[in-house]
């Protein structure tokens, strides 16, 4: 469904993406691996038309999306949870799922489902939650827009382990729902068996694509890649 | 939740006080404080519809009094060429004067919507402190404008000298006249309140908050803002056709920037992008201005301390002491 060919990106006159490949398809899980500083988030961005691609296609559902401004790309199906657990910090939790919803499928009844905590805070101000229950807002806030596509950028950072276990644990249940995912994160142990397929970055290019249960049984490939 | 039931209670003190002030002042015989209350009433109309520009939609508007004039003017033109009988416009189509408040209403609401898509549209693909600048240059625009007419008073303005009427209320008498002002200025809180409920609303104050991140979630950030600015403007648009027939004058004073500062005051003073913050806040400003400039030409000194007051102490405004801590800030 979504197909990234040859993009190229800029900050400015310093280019930060020299050629990215991904393609995602319908129900599949995509992980976008590399080191800090690789593209991960100026691909997502650029996908996203935060960013304009200097190059390259960006085709999904069949069709061009390169050049359409953020709200539209948004429109076409494509929902964003940032890096940062990014909600509207003085909305409420309700506010944060309602202000944004659109279509059938994920609703309130279904997020809570997902989330009992955030329905126990549903009249708390999204500022008063903690770092891991505003990630779950931010992802339940993008599921809210009935997404074809979701992308989670840093899904599981900065959160502490018990957390972390919550968010993957949602995560794998929103995939078992069929919903197709472009996801980044660095905790390789969790994200790989959920994963159907891998790219790694490098400098600003996609320069490894397969499956995940060869990444993890090539030491030296994470190695070279991934290491630090 | 609690302290939103106590801002409810505020609330309605505020808007009993306002409501029992008029009533007493009429008791007492004391039609001075009648007509203080009715401006008290369409100041925070006025501020009313900034605080949906500001207060929610992060708007700082530096121009409101454009919007404001412009009622005025409307109130003031329908007026003046219905007292002489003579046409507005008679060519294509002739389009006399009115005297008829309702007919002044929709006009002005339908001036100020205008100039506000026009002047929106261009000031909100700026941000900050340029939008502040762009539209203060656009209220001084009109000012200059309403300067230039002679046919309607340039510098010295117009007089209205009967009352806008309504059909089976009679607009002259004081109380009458503020029962309308404080009928509006609710439908206004009303209006504003559903506003900022609905997802129109919530959307508009996630523009406030971060517009890529709305913008990321699929909804334009531009169309909502233009659309909440237009809002904005009408009301304070009523405001100033209410504040024209008040005081049976229109001039340009009330297009100066002068007036733009005072109705962000009422904001400021009452509490940013709380509900019934425009009301405290213009309720204030009039309650010094008339005690305290009773006493000394020199009451703005003391505003500009309780300004500076709330500004470093109570972020919250007068709202944010009474009712506590703002839900937005």
């Amino acid at each position: 469904m979504l197909e990234v060919r040859g993009i190229e990106a800029a900050y400015g006159s310093s280019q930060a993406l020299f050629g990215v490949n991904v393609a995602v398809g319908e129900g599949q899980m995509v992980a976008l691996l590399g080191r800090n500083g690789m593209g991960k988030t100026t691909t997502i961005r650029t996908l996203c038309g935060l960013m304009p691609a200097r190059a390259g296609t960006l085709r999904f559902l069949g069709e061009d999306i390169g050049g359409l401004p953020a709200y539209r790309i948004a429109r076409r199906g494509i929902g964003l949870v940032p890096e940062g657990r990014r909600c509207f910090p003085n909305l409420t939790v309700r506010e944060n799922l309602l202000a944004t919803a659109r279509g059938e499928g994920w609703d309130r009844a279904a997020v809570a489902r997902l989330f009992p905590r955030l329905e126990e805070r549903a009249e708390q101000m999204a500022r008063t939650l903690s770092g891991g229950e505003q990630q779950m807002l931010a992802i339940g806030r993008a599921l809210m827009t009935n997404p074809r596509l979701l992308i989670l950028d840093e899904a599981t950072e900065g959160l502490a382990p018990v957390i972390r276990h919550e968010i993957w644990a949602a995560i794998a249940a929103v995939k078992a729902r069929g919903q197709a995912i472009l996801i980044v994160d660095k905790n390789l142990k969790d994200l790989l068996p959920l994963s159907d397929a891998c790219v790694i970055l490098e400098k600003g290019r996609s320069v490894w694509r397969g499956n995940p249960d060869d990444l993890a049984a090539d030491a030296d490939l994470q190695d070279r890649y991934l290491g630090l | 939740m609690i302290e939103r039931s106590r801002e409810t209670l505020v609330n309605a003190v505020l808007a009993g006080l306002l409501l029992a002030a008029p009533l007493v002042a009429t008791l007492l015989d004391e039609p001075f404080y009648v007509s203080l209350a009715s401006r008290v009433a369409i100041l925070a109309l006025a501020g009313v519809g900034l605080n949906l520009a500001l207060g929610y939609g992060g708007m700082v508007s530096f121009g409101h009094a454009a919007f404001f004039g412009l009622g005025g003017y409307v109130a003031g033109i329908a007026a003046f060429h219905a007292f002489e009988g003579s046409a507005f416009l008679s060519w294509p189509v002739t389009i006399g004067g009115s005297d008829q408040l309702l007919v002044v209403w929709l006009v002005a609401a339908l001036v100020t919507a205008l100039a506000a898509l026009a002047i929106g549209a261009i000031s909100l693909r700026t941000s900050g402190v340029y939008f502040i600048m762009i539209t203060l240059a656009f209220a001084q625009m009109i000012y200059y404008l309403a300067i230039s007419i002679p046919a309607y008073g340039g510098e010295d303005g117009l007089a209205i000298y009967l009352r806008n009427q309504l059909p089976l209320a009679d607009s002259s008498d004081p109380l009458v006249f503020f029962f309308l002002c404080y009928g509006l200025l609710l439908l206004a809180l009303f209006l504003s309140a559903r506003i900022v409920a609905a997802p129109f609303g919530m959307a508009l104050q996630c523009a406030r908050m971060n517009e890529v991140r709305l913008a990321t979630s699929g909804i334009a950030p531009y169309p909502i803002k233009l659309t909440a600015f237009v809002i904005s403007a009408v009301i304070t648009g009523i405001a100033g056709a209410l504040f024209a027939d008040l005081n049976g004058f229109v001039g340009p004073s009330m297009l100066s920037w002068h007036r733009s500062g005072e109705i962000m005051i009422f904001v400021i003073l009452g509490g940013v992008g709380r509900l019934f913050g425009p009301l405290a806040g213009a309720a204030l400003f009039i309650l010094l201005e008339s005690f305290i400039g009773g006493f000394t030409d020199r009451w703005q000194l003391l505003l500009g301390a309780v300004l500076l007051g709330v500004v470093l102490f109570a972020r919250g405004g007068v709202m944010g002491l009474l009712a506590g801590r703002a839900r937005h800030d």
